[in-house]
């Protein structure tokens, strides 16, 4: 999300599931869809069997995607950038980028301000003392009208194509294989594949999930191949875009309803600390375009916050009190992110801890310290609909949950919750589609929804705050709660409300009313500023119109034969299908090709087999760019500040390496490891290094279990009863590990035991001289469920995240491997 | 019901008896086929979970045994299992095989051949070849008899069981269960003739795509079968963890039924006769006493884990 925000502008599957039959090549890398995403993989099948598509897989094992893929090319855990850099670079110098979409749809031309630099792994502004940059040079060069400056010849030494090339340009073939290990034939042939699709008729769709979010660089790994996708002219097509396959049900809705420390619904931001006051809060955030006459439709972020505040605090919110702007929480931290969290708790920071549908003891890296700060807490409630191993981190479980109970005082509070198929509501899917599901089974025993769970903490806390009053109990008195049984709002309460409706009549331009008193909006373009309209989040507006509930719609025709059923439940935004969908057709409103065709001009207005994702009365003729959320209307190369390590992605090795350093800069160790990450003392005393635990080890999942629930299920535990590792051949000869072999998996923070599950489908690789071993650890299996009992993964993995979003890095770390 | 009776006037042929099938209903029934494309299938286990869902089979939790599969062979609770091999082909590169192993449900079907018990095993105008477990006398021959080491007697109560091809469900016009739930189209279901046409069409996908050798697995030496595969190296149908190469009943049975009909039919009286009364002097378990106490134990196991399913339950 943090990769595609800052260059395409939104964080979300660019394309949808079915559209990936469309595709005439799919790369998977950075995940592994078939393992992951059995279901939705069936397009990949499609693409194949009925448009001819390839699939090539990248990844450090030969996987499940891999057993069915027509390439295969094995990588180094955590060199993605390197991979793809070393492609931006080949795709340039051989020429084969698609120059109009290029010079027409991307900041390509941009000219970036004269103090930016970029000197052995560091850009300019870093603060090595703080581990910070100051983003200041990170900018365009603008004009006295704050536009900026440009040259459509590409030529201009700083403007953005040229800066890219030449940060790309020290990604040689031999220097990506040294890095990557992947051989120089193999290398080739993957970039080969991939360059062939930047003719018009033929698109590319990359299929990712969290073995490109789970690193330490994952947002610039994301970055890289966004950037790769712009230069091939493959967003905004039919089987193109940047696809990140979600690895929750429902994980895109959790986004999208801005369940992120330093989200608001909608992907709006929440204030920082030094932003008290409204107005430049509401300046900040409306963002102007940065090329003349640009959509940049963040410029209507008051719109959206004040219909927010409105639906959160009603009558409440006025424009005197600045629609209650000083009861909303500044963050006086960039992010409240899990690991920032389970630090403060380890310190005892934290005294009690609400823990709602995931179970941190099993899913956060470093279980000690996990453990270690569960420990600390007065008080810790689960809500959940299973027994999870955080509820029972205080029980010894022998040799997989050694601890002390005597000596823990957190007390325990077990809420028992529905389950996803005891609950009506919608459930957002990776293509951002909204698809309403009914109730499958009543709940079993004192189970209930977990609305209303946290609606009867509220009412409670609520009338405590009335009957004894208390500090700043402003927010808390006045929420808006017109649910007709408050103890319990229901799934279709809440999804009204976050489509939102007009709270007066609501006039257009021509003071015409295009929204009356007590309606249901139709759009979000009928939100308003002034007080009028109430959304919860302003992007589900559309899901639930006077008409009724879209997201129950089940139309599956495609009238254009293309895997576009616009009927067929409601997708955000504005039940548009593949974003960006504009840059489908060229400048002058006709498609690039008429088999990857979305939406066009018709003389009048722009139509196609999609909702346009595009002001629908832009002629050709005024320019507007396609990508409609950035400021510039174009596809960003270059991230400016929006990104906290660098504008143009740079391969830095992972906090774990099992090489000496970073290639890439060698002699300057303040470039090894991302710079711009943040890694507490504690996390940073308990990295391993390479001379005690030589091999490269990564975390992922199984088709046969999700994650930790699975297990509790018979028919999964048959289909994969035992814990296991999966070692090379190669090291396991070495090591005299036979199939079936116990092992013992030690990192810097703990060990683990295993069977050895010996493989050829992980290869020794041969890395900047040295040969690296990769081990392979699936994460499921814990002391609970009708699985053989084994310890948690995680009780391997390091504390630390990614720069920008926190997400830990899973994928990348060191082990050793002994044979018991 | 496991479609027994439905299809009772559609079978066509029936183990150790010569007494001949109904005849009347010879028009529309025409045979089905189920296609296991292997070059499409990730190995993700759903038809397997599928099949014990439908079944009603729920097989031990076992262990890892340094591999992806589980349950690692065929069991009286688990009647199709996914098989994986890691091959390296002529040019070096690694290919991950993935077989789904089930009864082949065979035009000739040596397990039929081979049994003793009149009725325990049939054959469908269809083409799908049933246990009726309440004829079955336990004996596994049916075991020996077949070329693909499918059947499994259980423990518990001494029949054979192997999959159905879903009978129940393929008689009211519905696909079997893993076809059901195949999610990448990898296993389908029709005529025989239909299937072999689209096992047609995929094996020149994938000559398109450099197998030279892609073809269609459809045994001759058991008269062909209604379970097919299509492999990427039909030359080698080994490769597919052990799919045999030329798969044909044992000459033992084949000597067995080459007696002359009347001795035959005396043998196969005998047998029946040997097994009836084996079965009123030791009852119908036909196991020695270790097994016994084996099987008692299972079967405590299941009872308190029925128990205790139950008391979860609110």
């Amino acid at each position: 999300m943090a990769g595609l925000a800052p260059t395409f502008g939104r964080g979300a599957m660019t394309n949808h599931w079915v559209d990936i039959r469309n595709a005439d090549l799919i790369l998977v890398m950075g995940g592994n869809a078939a393992e992951a995403h059995p279901v939705g993989f069936r397009w990949v099948m499609e693409a194949k069997e009925h448009n001819d598509a390839r699939l090539i897989v990248v990844d450090p094992r030969f996987n499940r995607t891999a057993a069915v893929a027509d390439y295969y090319a094995e990588i180094r855990t955590g060199t993605d950038i390197a991979f793809l850099g070393g492609l931006i670079s080949y795709l340039i110098e051989t020429d084969q980028i698609h120059h109009e979409y290029v010079r027409a749809y991307t900041d390509a031309s941009l000219i970036v301000r004269e103090d930016f630099g970029f000197e052995d792994g560091l850009f300019t502004g870093y603060d090595a003392e703080n581990g910070e940059y100051d983003k200041e040079t990170w900018r365009y060069e603008y004009d006295d009208e704050g536009y900026a400056l440009r040259d459509d010849t590409l030529t201009h030494p700083r403007c953005v194509f040229q800066l890219m090339r030449v940060h790309f340009s020290r990604y040689t073939p031999d220097v990506v294989s040294s890095v990557c290990g992947t051989p120089r034939d193999k290398l080739q042939h993957v970039w080969d594949m991939v360059a062939a699709t930047v003719v018009n008729d033929k698109t590319m769709t990359i299929l990712y999930a969290l073995g490109w979010t789970q690193h330490s660089i994952g947002s610039q790994i994301i970055r890289t191949a966004a950037m790769l996708q712009l230069l091939l002219g493959n967003m905004g097509m039919r089987g193109g875009g940047v696809n990140a396959l979600r690895g929750h049900s429902n994980i895109q809705g959790l986004t999208d309803l801005g369940l992120l420390s330093d989200l608001l619904p909608g992907y709006m931001s929440l204030p920082e600390a030094d932003e008290q006051d409204y107005e430049a809060y509401i300046l900040d955030r409306s963002r102007p375009d940065l090329l003349p006459g640009e959509v940049s439709y963040w410029r209507y972020y008051e719109r959206f916050h004040v219909s927010l505040m409105k639906a959160w605090f009603g009558d409440a919110a006025t424009e005197a009190n600045n629609w209650c702007y000083d009861w909303l929480p500044k963050l006086s931290e960039t992010l409240y992110d899990v690991l920032h969290t389970f630090e403060r708790m380890s310190h005892g920071d934290i005294n009690g801890y609400i823990c709602q549908g995931f179970n941190p003891l099993a899913a956060f890296p470093h279980k000690a310290k996990t453990t270690a700060a569960l420990s600390r807490l007065k008080y810790l409630v689960v809500i959940d609909p299973l027994r999870t191993e955080t509820a029972e981190f205080w029980k010894n479980h022998g040799e997989f949950n050694d601890v002390n109970t005597a000596e823990i005082g957190t007390e325990v509070f077990r809420l028992p919750t529905t389950a996803f198929a005891e609950e009506d509501g919608s459930i957002v899917n990776s293509s951002r589609w909204l698809q309403w599901f009914w109730a499958a089974a009543p709940p079993p025993g004192e189970a209930i929804p977990d609305t209303a769970i946290l609606a009867g903490i509220f009412l409670r806390m609520q009338q405590m705050y009335r009957d004894e009053g208390g500090a700043f109990s402003d927010a808390l008195l006045n929420l808006s709660w017109p649910y007709r049984y408050p103890a319990e709002p229901s799934a279709n309460e809440l999804a009204r409300e976050y489509n939102g409706w007009a709270l007066e009549d609501v006039v257009d331009e021509q003071r015409n009313i295009v929204c009356r008193a007590g309606e249901q909006v139709e759009d979000f373009g009928m939100l308003r500023a002034d007080g009028s309209t109430a959304s919860g989040c302003w992007i589900f507006a559309g899901c639930w119109t006077n008409e009724g509930n879209q997201m129950i719609r089940r139309d599956n025709s495609d009238p254009y034969g293309v895997g576009q059923t616009l009927g067929w439940a409601w997708s955000w935004p504005a039940n548009r299908r593949i974003l960006y969908n504009r840059a489908s057709a060229r400048p002058d409103g006709t498609p690039w090709a008429e088999r990857k065709a979305v939406v066009w001009w018709n003389g009048n207005r722009w139509v196609g087999n999609d909702v346009p994702d595009f002001p629908v009365e832009s002629a050709p003729t005024e320019a507007q760019g396609p990508f409609i959320m950035n400021q510039t209307g174009r596809g960003q190369f270059f991230a400016r500040d929006r990104m906290v390590e660098g504008p143009f992605p740079e391969h830095y090795e992972p906090f774990e390496t099992p090489i000496a350093n970073n290639p890439m800069h060698p002699n300057n160790p303040l470039a090894k490891n991302n710079p711009g990450a943040r890694v507490f003392e504690q996390d940073r005393a308990n990295f391993g290094s390479f001379e005690e635990f030589p091999h490269a080890a990564t975390t992922y999942r199984l088709t046969e279990h999700f994650h930790y629930w699975t297990m509790h299920n018979r028919l999964n535990a048959i289909a994969q009863p035992e814990k296991f590792v999966e070692i090379g051949e190669t090291l396991a000869n070495e090591l005299g590990i036979v199939k079936g072999d116990r092992v013992r998996v030690s990192s810097k923070r703990g060990h683990i035991e295993a069977v050895a599950v010996v493989t050829k489908r992980i290869r020794p690789l041969q890395v900047a001289g040295r040969t690296v071993h990769q081990i392979g650890i699936p994460i499921h299996w814990g002391y609970l469920g009708e699985t053989k009992r084994a310890h948690l993964t995680n009780t391997l993995t390091p504390s630390v995240g990614d720069a920008n979003t926190q997400t830990p890095e899973f994928k990348s770390f060191l082990v050793r491997v002994d044979k018991l | 019901m496991r479609g027994e009776q439905i299809n009772s006037q559609n079978i066509i042929a029936r183990s150790a008896t010569s007494v001949p099938s109904p005849q009347r209903r010879s028009g529309g029934v025409e045979t089905v086929t189920k296609l296991i494309d292997v070059s499409r299938c990730i190995g993700c286990k759903a038809c397997q979970v599928a099949c014990s869902e439908w079944n009603d089979l729920r097989d031990e939790v076992g262990t890892c045994v340094g591999e992806y599969d589980n349950p690692t062979d065929l069991t009286p609770d688990s009647w199709q299992v996914m098989r994986f091999n890691e091959h390296e082909n002529e040019q070096g590169n690694l290919e991950w095989l993935i077989r789904k192993d089930n009864c082949m449900h065979c035009a000739e079907p040596g397990c039929l051949e081979a049994c003793p018990a009149p009725g325990a095993i049939v054959q469908y105008a269809n083409g799908i070849v049933d246990f009726n477990s309440e004829h079955c006398i336990g004996c596994g021959y049916c075991v020996a008899g077949c070329p693909f080491d499918v059947p499994r007697i259980s423990k518990k109560d001494s029949k054979a069981y192997k999959c159905t091809l879903c009978s129940d469900r393929v008689s009211h016009g519905l696909e079997p269960a893993c076809v059901k739930s195949c999610p990448t189209g990898s296993i389908m279901f029709g005529t025989k003739e239909d299937m072999l046409d689209l096992a047609e069409t995929r094996t020149d996908f994938l000559k398109g795509r450099g197998f030279e050798n892609a073809g269609i697995y459809d045994p001759q030496g058991v008269g062909g079968t209604h379970v097919i595969y299509v492999l990427q190296h039909a030359d080698k149908p080994e490769i597919y963890s052990g799919l045999p190469k030329d798969p044909r009943i044992s000459p033992l049975v084949e000597g067995w039924k080459g007696i002359p009909k009347p001795l035959a039919s005396v043998a196969i009286g005998l047998a029946a006769f040997a097994g009836f009364f084996h079965y009123l002097a030791a009852g119908p378990k036909e196991t020695p006493e270790e097994e016994d106490e084996e099987v008692e134990k299972e079967m405590r196991a299941d009872e308190e884990r029925d128990q205790e399913l139950e008391e979860k339950r609110p």
